[in-house]
């Protein structure tokens, strides 16, 4: 059975699966049954010095073509709650749950003293760290906290600092993915003491508007907020960000990471490239702590399949294959295949290549006599009122997409679009040539020992 | 002969005759939609003989705009809400969508289209208008499918256009002849009036005599006539005893669910259905939501040759018909003056599994079914004497022959389509029929005839 325990920055988990600092983690009640549904640790709901005042209504979801809530975005705060309370819960859970990973995330004014206090007084709560909110992109940003302070490498220095010249256990800084360049506020992380990184927070966003009363969304009596984005459609941009620092030469610091997390698959992505464990927080407001087991399952096959016996067996294996797009190999060629005998007559990748891409993809009509010759009885759906039923077949004739290889450019457009699984199928060209990066073809180009390479020709 | 209301209640009888399958809810229909892949030259519209545009309908419900997606439907078919209704789609657009192969069970397009179409109907939204008079006018005659989706283009076209019909009721079979739980008399009257906002007028209780249609053609009120009057009466068994009392015509019997209530409705104790087609899946499925107690359905051949479809099988054999294969109806047993049962011979294929193998029968295995009322559903025949009374009128077979390519038959200005050209199909075959004569008419009136018209 394959090991998920981890230790991040001495701090020692059952599991790699956090929960991020959200409302999943608000309270006492939750995070006594997020542990004990699964989870290997969490990180509590951003504190304050003062509890804020939350609006309503606070939440917007995307949906996309029947699927509900692909990206959710939220004008909420931190906590609602009073410091002392709040403290007095961590440190119960904290004295239940000892061997699970208790992680506090803090934001107040940006005043040395006001900073030095609500460290030493999350401290004597017994967590195992602290969690600094550099990153939410609304509401907090406008008085100078969040990602105010995260988008400014001195402003996050200073902070680190002061944070840095009480804490006891390890700080964790949590990025905003609203930069231009995420590494610049990581290194300033690093250079002034943090002991990990923790990405990403919210996205600056307006997730939609009401077509019936012409309001944002989420609206407020009316009127809106631009808010955080998170969910499944941001995966891409963390796992970004998440590779970007992890293969930077000058951070050297472990990362937790965040953003979309909701299948097994997206938790293994982010630690291949380079995260030590991951927070989740949209998936369990979505569909709660349950989800966990599958998490949990589904990363422990696919250790089993691949060999691996620990988490840290697989963290960071991905991270050194992603290079600046001018080392890639320009010589090696794929080009797509389709499975004739699985293929359903769709025609979506007909029209994606067609429209889209480089016209690559030949349609041919055949007809249904011809079809069903070739098929035989495979072909024929049932029988009816003297019909028989040929599934793909309209007007006397069945769609046959074939890829004309010679012109194919391999972009696999046309596998991504396709919906049956393994139907299209993209195969590597020998080329006969050497592996040759955009940057040594220039070399050899300023030198004058290679020729052109010339444009496809299409159409 | 009992009435339903004597056997079933009203809430019963309405119950029985509630449409099958049910309408989608909104989040059925959501979910239903976004099982669409959106196909390119999609199977689904090409299998359609009205070429719908499935997929585009699909998306505009998925993406909330069902006016839209009724528009779609209607534009290729108005009496889309009739065909989302009583089309086989099994054997059209559903048995061709792909899904079939990817999930083994295609995604819903009549019940998406039925929902499309009803949002708009209970909108009460109006998408077409008449185009730009042209000063052309076109008589019709005959008021179903045919005749009424041709009138329907013709008017977008700007001709005026007169539709005639024999019946004091407008539809055809469309309103008359399907079966009552697929769509309501109410209902199938509502596509009437989709046409008739156009502008086209319809004369009921108005039967055309051969003569009078060739004074139609002749004079100078019209430009062109278009023939759509379907089929006439049931065929003969051709046995003894078939004019007996409780021997009753397919149409006659289905014909009672429209004209009346369904309590009024008569139907026998034990109800026999000669024939296996797509009437005498009706006839039987009905007799049965009538309160019959038994119903029986004999054919010459075997279940696998049915002329019905595999979901109409389906419906009878959830409604406890039972059947009688490879029986041949010899005589109808009459006893005092009444019709008591029908003796049958066994039969059987001179071929071991063909379909259309001949058929041998069986010395000495005659038997009787009784029953109180006999259902003669044989298909209906052509209108002969009024076909024979169109002397030059060139006839295949039973029925009219036509340029497929536009509806023209052998007498110029005359146009046909529907049941009358193809000797009985589908509702949506007929309003293709229309739609392609249309346009056939179209270019008669503007070559023939000189003058534009919009086509
Ligand atoms: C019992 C039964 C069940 C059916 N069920 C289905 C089904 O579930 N789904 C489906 O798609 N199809 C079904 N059909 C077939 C469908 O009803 C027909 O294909 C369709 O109605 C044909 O349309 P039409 O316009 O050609 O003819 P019709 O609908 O028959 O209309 C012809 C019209 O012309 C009128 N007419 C005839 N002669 C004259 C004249 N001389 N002067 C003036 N008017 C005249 C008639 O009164 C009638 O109104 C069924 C048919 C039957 C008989
Ligand atoms: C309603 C809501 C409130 C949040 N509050 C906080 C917070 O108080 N502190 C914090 O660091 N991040 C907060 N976040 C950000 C999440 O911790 C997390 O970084 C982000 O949602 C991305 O992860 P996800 O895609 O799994 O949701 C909040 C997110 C949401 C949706
Ligand atoms: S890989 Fe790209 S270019 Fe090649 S056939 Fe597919 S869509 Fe067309
Ligand atoms: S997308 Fe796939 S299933 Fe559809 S036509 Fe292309 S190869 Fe066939
Ligand atoms: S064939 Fe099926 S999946 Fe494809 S467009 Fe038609 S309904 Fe949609």
């Amino acid at each position: 059975m394959p090991d998920l325990s981890i230790e991040f920055c001495g701090v020692k988990a059952p599991n790699p699966f956090w929960l991020a600092s959200a409302p999943p983690t608000n309270s006492a009640y939750q995070v006594r049954r997020a542990f004990d549904a699964g989870w290997g640790g969490v990180v509590w709901k951003t504190l304050g010095t003062e509890p804020i005042v939350n609006v309503s209504s606070r939440y917007g979801g995307l949906d996309h073509d029947g699927r509900k809530v692909v990206g959710l975005n939220n004008i909420e705060l931190i906590t609602d709650r009073t410091l002392e309370e709040n403290l007095r819960e961590i440190a119960e859970v904290k004295r239940d749950y000892p061997h699970h990973a208790l992680w506090v995330s803090l934001m107040v004014e940006s005043k040395r003293e006001t900073w030095h206090e609500i460290v030493k007084q999350t401290e004597q709560t017994g967590a195992d760290g602290i969690e600094l909110n550099f990153g939410c992109p609304h509401g907090m940003s406008e008085r100078g906290m969040g990602s105010a302070v995260g988008q400014v490498p001195d402003y996050t220095c200073m902070i680190v600092e002061w944070v840095k010249e009480v804490a006891t256990t390890p700080v964790i800084v949590k990025l905003t993915p609203n930069v231009t360049d995420v590494r610049t506020i990581g290194r300033a992380a690093q250079q002034s003491g943090a002991d990990a990184l923790s990405l990403i927070n919210t996205i600056n966003s307006i997730i939609g508007v009401d077509l019936d009363t012409l309001a944002p969304k989420p609206a407020v009596a009316g009127q809106g907020s631009h808010g955080g984005y998170c969910g499944p459609a941001v995966k891409p941009i963390a796992l970004n960000m998440v590779s970007e620092l992890a293969r930077d030469k000058d951070i050297k610091l472990p990362i937790s990471g965040i953003g979309g997390i909701q299948a097994w698959q997206d938790a293994v992505e982010f630690m291949l490239l380079g995260a030590g464990s991951v927070q989740v927080c949209t998936a369990v407001m979505h569909y709660g702590f349950r989800i966990v087991e599958q998490l949990a399952s589904g990363m422990e096959n696919w250790m089993r399949e691949k060999g691996y016996e620990r988490v840290s067996d697989f963290v960071g294996l991905s991270t050194g294959r992603i290079h600046d797009w001018g080392d890639l190999n320009l010589n090696h060629k794929v080009v797509a295949e389709i499975d004739q005998a699985k293929c359903i007559h769709c025609g979506l990748c007909y029209i994606a290549c067609e429209d889209g891409c480089h016209q690559s993809i030949a349609w041919d009509k055949q007809s249904v006599a011809d079809y069903v010759k070739e098929h035989g009885e495979e072909a024929i759906a049932f029988h009816s009122g003297g019909h028989d039923v040929v599934p793909g077949a309209g007007a006397d004739y069945v769609n046959l997409f074939t890829i004309k290889q010679d012109t194919c450019v391999g972009c696999n457009m046309c596998s991504l679009v396709c919906p049956v699984e393994d139907c299209i199928t993209m195969k590597e060209v020998d080329t006969g040539k050497p592996p040759m990066s955009w940057r040594e073809y220039q070399e050899l180009l300023a030198a004058g020992k290679i020729a052109k390479i010339e444009p496809p020709k299409h159409v | 002969m009992p009435r339903a209301g004597d056997i079933l209640s009203r809430a019963e009888l309405q119950e029985n005759f509630a449409e099958l399958p049910p309408p989608l809810t909104d989040s059925e229909a959501l979910v239903e939609a976004a099982r669409c892949l959106y196909c390119f030259d999609a199977p689904c519209t090409r299998a359609c003989p009205t070429e719908i545009d499935v997929p585009k309908f699909i998306r505009q419900i998925l993406h909330r705009n069902e006016p839209g997606a009724a528009r779609t439907i209607l534009q290729s078919n108005i009496f889309g809400g009739s065909c989302a209704r009583a089309c086989p789609t099994e054997v059209l657009c559903e048995g061709a969508c792909v899904d079939n192969t990817l999930l083994n069970s295609p995604v819903q397009i009549g019940r998406l289209q039925r929902h499309a179409c009803d949002v708009a109907r209970q909108a009460n939204l109006r998408f077409f208008t008449p185009g730009p008079p042209t000063g052309r006018r076109v008589a019709i005659i005959g008021s179903g499918p045919a005749g009424l989706s041709c009138a329907h283009e013709l008017r977008k076209a700007g001709h005026e256009v007169v539709v005639f019909e024999a019946r004091g009721v407008a539809g055809g079979l469309n309103t008359l002849g399907i079966a009552a739980y697929k769509i309501t008399t109410e209902f199938a009257l509502t596509e009437v009036d989709l046409v008739q906002q156009v502008g086209v007028e319809i004369r009921r209780n108005s039967p055309q005599s051969g003569p009078q249609i060739q004074a139609l053609l002749a004079g100078d009120e019209f430009d062109s006539v278009f023939l759509g009057i379907g089929l006439g009466r049931t065929r003969p068994l051709g046995i003894p005893g078939e004019d007996a009392a409780g021997v009753w015509e397919a149409l006659d019997f289905i014909f009672q669910t429209h004209t009346g209530s369904y309590a009024d409705c008569q139907v026998g104790q034990h109800v026999l259905v000669i024939g296996a087609g797509n009437t005498a899946a009706d006839v039987a499925t009905e007799a049965v939501r009538l309160g019959a107690e038994q119903v029986t359905l004999a054919y010459r051949r075997g279940d696998e040759a049915m002329p019905a479809y595999a979901y109409e099988y389906e419906y009878m054999k959830h409604d406890g018909v039972h059947f009688e294969w490879y029986a041949q109806p010899k005589r109808v047993v009459v006893a005092d003056g009444k019709a008591v049962g029908v003796e049958f011979i066994a039969t059987e294929p001179l071929e071991e599994g063909s379909r259309k193998a001949g058929l041998r029968e069986v010395p000495g295995s005659e038997f009787t079914i009784e029953a109180d009322m006999i259902v003669k559903a044989l298909g209906q025949a052509p209108l002969l004497d009024l076909l024979k009374s169109l002397p030059d009128l060139k006839v295949d077979g039973d029925c009219i022959a036509v340029d497929p390519d536009s509806g023209a038959t052998s007498i110029a200005g005359l146009f046909a389509g529907g049941d009358c050209i193809s000797g009985g199909a589908e509702i949506v075959n007929a309003v293709q029929d229309g739609k392609v004569a249309a346009a056939g008419i179209n270019r008669y009136l503007a070559g023939a005839r000189g003058g534009s018209t919009n086509a």
